[in-house]
């Protein structure tokens, strides 16, 4: 038999040379006159691996990575024995830890199925939850939703059944669903993973949400960052609409649902639901006051359902398995599995999707094998470029929504960004000052102005030569950060205040204070 | 620039497909730098027109987004990523780096038009940091070797 390989057309694996590994397997296979099937799969998520190439074996999937293209020869000669012997050689995949002892529900499929194969998909449970939607009708569809606990992915956590119940009881001439796929926040890239690895899942959550709410028209925006997410969207929506999962009768429902694809411009604001909104009808990304919430006046001001890529993707899995399955996972209000990501400086870089409730020193030190440069760690910062820095003491705190409040941080997307002693923190407090600056909006004062005026504090700050100049600064940027806080519209200037009062709080020496001059 | 002019036709008969479709400027935006490289002056009135806005709502637009370009980019245009978890694992050097070999600020461009510098913040490649877009492909786990090769590339077909 042709032995089959595995190879991820993944972006990222693509990035460090996937695609070069596959030119040179397949002409040097020719050469040596060595017949081979290869696949091009999703992405495992074990980025540290990649490119990691995986073949059929007696003991299932085998892997070999990271390779490089200069790696084939040996490769192809270990094959013509025990492949093991290679120096790549990784054994079994899914018997490798930091897969095995994951959970995945959401990303079951990453790594195994071709993104664009609808036969894939459906040998590996596609579809089965919008069969089980049909078969409940919209009120319990939404009902089951509701009762699984899905809380919105993208950082504010709102409970989904909540919105779903109050779009759903809207009378409208026209409702829509919208999926936010701007994930601009650095350390995240699961909602990309999941919209070039497995594109039907979002579509079908998509299409359950519109007939349960009553939705009949959808819109993924997409930053245009990921050029990969969107083309491969927009093939899988021709492939749906093709097989009757999308159009005017989706699925034998006798109801109709379409989507499109529609790209951002490199705003980060229009990662906020109601700047995401006004970008979709053709404007500037300005962020809306709140009330009126989408759900009532959305889209064209008409009755909206906003979700990110990761909880419209959760609700296929919740149809198919119940609500009962799903909250099962988890702990305290934060229910089902959450794809957290390991960026920065971490050895193992990758998707590690588990129930929330393990810890962040689990998910750091365990699954990551601490700083890729083996220096000592010096703070992690969870929930994006708006998540505060969190320092190895509170490592224990696990990883649930409420118990990140509680040590005022945030889990938001899920993305943890790892930082070793060379990272200076004041200077990253002033970059989050920096970067509110450049993204804001413009529509309201604390943020317009207040991220300048930050930076201008801790330029300050840091030149001032004597305790009382730098104190004086403190009091001001302490402050400063308060009104952000609590008198911005949206999160980017209200979060803002995060990464810059945490590392003043827990990395004082670095603004060259003395930690009781911090804690003025 | 009475070159300019050449493009309107295209600018017209993708205004007519786009014109009926819900927010469409953004799409209307994407299609025309797409084509040409830039948007120009010139198609500004005409994009006005169709979607019955004024000119200044749809220069506001223009403004607004970092993507879109009013002039002929460059042959090679770079985007570093200067997001956090990139700059955890040397982004600054990398830029540093580039300033200093091309003589350029973070938003440069060089003066024959060969190659324009952006920053970008986060190109999704965080598990695998530093990274960089040249030319649209995403370039991951690179060095300060890595980017010079990059370069030696770009440079070599100027």
């Amino acid at each position: 038999m042709m032995p089959r390989f595995y190879l991820p057309c993944d972006s990222l694996a693509r990035a460090v040379g996937a695609d070069e590994v596959a030119t040179a397997l397949l002409s040097q296979a020719q050469e040596r006159n060595l017949p081979l099937d290869l696949q091009r799969t999703s992405a495992r998520g074990l980025y540290w691996l990649e490119p990691l190439l995986e073949m059929d074996s007696p003991q299932g999937r085998i892997g070999f990575g990271p390779l490089t293209a200069a790696d084939v020869p040996s490769l192809l000669d270990a094959l013509q024995g025990d492949p093991s012997t290679h120096p790549l050689a990784l054994g079994p995949v899914e018997q490798l830890p930091y897969l095995k002892t994951q959970q995945r529900l959401l990303f079951a499929r990453a790594g195994i199925t071709r993104p664009l194969s609808l036969e894939d998909y459906r040998a590996h449970g596609g579809f089965d939850g919008l069969t089980q939607a049909i078969a409940l009708g919209g009120e319990q569809t939404a009902t089951v939703v509701f009762d699984s606990g899905l809380r919105g992915r993208g950082g504010a956590a709102f409970p989904a059944g909540i919105k779903w119940r109050t779009v759903r009881g809207t009378q409208a001439s026209q409702k829509y669903i919208v999926c936010n796929a701007d994930e601009g926040d650095s350390g995240t890239f699961a909602d990309r993973m999941l919209m070039e690895g497995d594109p039907f899942l979002l579509i079908e959550g998509m299409a359950i949400a519109g007939l349960t709410v009553g939705a009949s028209y959808g819109y993924i925006y997409v930053r245009s960052e990921y050029p990969q997410a969107v083309a491969t969207l927009r093939e899988a929506l021709d492939i749906a609409r093709a097989a009757g999962y999308l159009g005017a009768n989706v699925g034998g429902s006798g109801l109709a649902f379409d989507m499109e694809v529609r790209v951002g411009a490199g705003a980060y604001i229009c990662g906020e639901e109601t700047a995401l909104l006004d970008s979709l009808e053709g404007k500037r990304g300005i962020v809306r006051a709140k009330p009126p919430i989408p759900a009532l006046q959305g889209l064209f001001g008409l009755p909206t359902l906003v979700h990110n890529v990761l909880t419209l993707a959760s609700v296929p899995l919740i149809l198919a398995k119940g609500a009962q399955f799903y909250r099962d996972y988890g702990m305290g209000r934060s229910l089902g599995t959450m794809p957290f990501q390991l960026a920065g400086n971490v050895r193992h870089g990758g998707l590690v999707e588990r129930a929330f409730g393990l810890t962040l020193k689990e998910l750091v030190e365990d699954y990551g094998g601490g700083t890729a440069s083996g220096r000592p760690l010096k703070a992690a910062q969870v929930g994006g470029p708006l998540g505060a820095w969190v320092p190895p003491e509170q490592f224990d705190t696990p990883l649930d929504y409420e118990a990140f409040a509680a040590i005022g941080a945030m889990l938001g997307h899920g993305g943890v960004v790892v930082a070793d002693d060379s990272l200076d923190m004041a200077r990253m407090a002033r970059f989050a000052l920096q970067f509110c600056a450049e993204e804001s909006c413009g529509k309201c004062t604390p943020c317009r102005i207040g991220s300048t005026r930050g930076v201008e504090v801790i330029d300050r700050l840091l030149a001032a030569p004597e305790q009382r100049g730098r104190e004086a600064q403190v009091i001001i940027l302490k402050d400063l950060c308060d009104t952000l806080q609590y008198g911005s519209l949206c999160a980017l200037g209200g979060m803002t205040s995060y990464p810059v009062a945490s590392a003043l709080k827990y990395f004082p020496a670095d603004f060259g204070l003395q930690p009781s001059e911090a804690d003025q | 620039m009475p070159d300019e002019m050449l493009h309107l036709p295209m600018v017209i008969s993708l205004l007519e497909r786009h014109k009926g479709s819900p927010g469409a400027l953004l799409p209307i935006l994407h299609e025309i730098q797409e084509r040409i490289g830039y948007i120009p002056d010139a198609a500004v009135p005409e994009i006005a027109h169709a979607l019955n806005q004024s000119q200044a709502e749809v220069r506001g637009v223009i403004s607004f987004y970092h993507d879109f370009r009013t002039a002929p980019p460059a042959r090679h245009i770079l985007r570093l990523c200067r997001a956090e978890s990139c700059q955890s694992r040397g982004a600054e050097q990398l830029a540093a780096q580039l300033r200093e070999r091309l003589q350029l600020d973070d938003h440069g461009s060089s003066a024959d038009g060969n190659i324009s510098l952006r920053p970008v913040y986060c190109l999704g490649a965080c598990a695998c940091s530093p990274a960089l877009e040249l030319d649209g492909q995403v370039h991951a786990r690179l060095s300060a070797e890595r980017l010079d090769a990059l370069l030696d590339a770009c440079q070599e077909d100027a």
